[in-house]
């Protein structure tokens, strides 16, 4: 007869691992339209399949790559591309310092290679684990390491059929960045303070196109949502609470 | 199936500051403890990014896009991601066709 486990008991391996991919899948099966889309609207800003793939594949981080696709020019504007990039993704340096610790039986190696399947969403299933046991290596890598697949299939098969859709604004396609990031800023809604970063932010923005144009739109909007932020924060108060 | 220089380099430079801002946080551990209105500030950069990005397309395109950003604004926090879209997209397509 089999003792039942004491709660400290070493973790098997495939229980972890099945206890990853079954978190993971809901969010996996999200991710194939979004990543359809991005491979649709690659196509249509006239990267190739295997430009976009590689996007996927190397940057792995969707709110960014939309962003550097809405701000994709031909010449491709570098530096405009990795400011916005780093600033969208500047939120991965607060949630790594949260969950690294949670990591104990990680060696650095094994956090380091990781880490570079860190996205919210794998973030925010991790950090809710974490919270009734011990995070393993196995329960990570399934959790982290398999949205990749779906994301990156997704956009392969976008971009291949994208370049057979034709005009994107023929059918209103040209809108998606601006509905879907809508979507995504919803998620960062958090009342009064958010919605003081987003109106200065878009006011600063427009304002800044219009009178200039691009780039600088970008850092201006963003620099004046986050200045926003900062004035309609109460001062003092003491949130050490870790995003 | 190309792969331009250009935009190779991009990924490339793209791919290094987001795989910066992912491990960065393992070696900040315990010196980074932001509050109040730093912290606040700091939460406030992926909402105003995006909104920087598409403010343009929104506020300074035409009617039709800004009464359709407001639409999908109006959805956006009671549906899921796609339905959102889908309001947006379709009523661009509707509004764009009563513009003429």
């Amino acid at each position: 007869m089999n003792k039942p486990l004491a709660p400290s008991a070493p973790l098997d391996m495939p229980r972890e691992r099945a206890a990853g991919v079954r978190d993971i899948m809901p969010v996996m099966v999200a991710a194939a339209p979004i990543g359809l889309l991005f491979g649709a609207l690659c196509a249509g800003k006239g990267l190739s399949p295997a430009e976009a793939c590689l996007m996927s594949v190397l940057v792995f981080a969707g709110g960014a790559q939309f962003a550097a696709l809405e701000l994709w020019t031909w010449p491709v504007p570098v530096a405009t591309l990795v400011f916005s990039t780093l600033l969208i993704n500047a939120r991965h340096i607060l949630m790594g310092a949260s969950l690294a610790p949670k990591m104990r039986s990680f060696s650095l190696g094994q956090k380091l290679a990781g880490f570079y399947f860190l996205t919210d969403e794998s973030w925010a299933l991790a950090e809710r684990r974490a919270k009734e046991q011990p995070l393993t290596p196995a329960y990570w890598f399934a959790v982290a390491g398999l949205l990749p697949l779906s994301w990156v299939g997704s956009t392969v098969a976008g971009a291949i059929l994208g370049s057979f859709l034709g005009d994107p604004s023929r059918i209103g396609a040209d809108f998606a960045f601006t509905a879907l990031f809508i979507g995504l800023v919803a998620g960062f809604w958090n009342g009064r303070v958010s919605a003081a970063a987003i109106g200065a932010s878009a006011a600063a923005s427009a304002a800044i196109y219009l009178a200039f144009g691009p780039p600088w739109h970008v850092a201006a909007g963003a620099l004046s949502g986050i200045a926003a932020a900062y004035v309609a924060a109460p001062a003092g108060t003491n949130a050490a609470e870790a995003a | 199936m190309s792969i331009d220089p250009t935009t190779l380099a991009a990924i490339l430079a793209m791919a290094a500051v987001t795989y910066l801002t992912r491990i960065a946080g393992i070696f900040l551990v315990g010196r980074l403890a932001l509050s109040g209105r730093a912290k606040a500030a700091f939460d406030a950069i992926p909402p105003a990014v995006l909104v920087s990005v598409i403010a343009p397309t929104a506020l300074a395109t035409g009617w039709p896009e800004t009464l359709a950003a407001f639409a999908a604004a109006a959805v956006a926090t009671r549906l899921p991601l796609l339905a959102t879209m889908a309001v947006g997209v379709a009523s661009v397509v509707l509004l764009r066709m009563l513009a003429g």
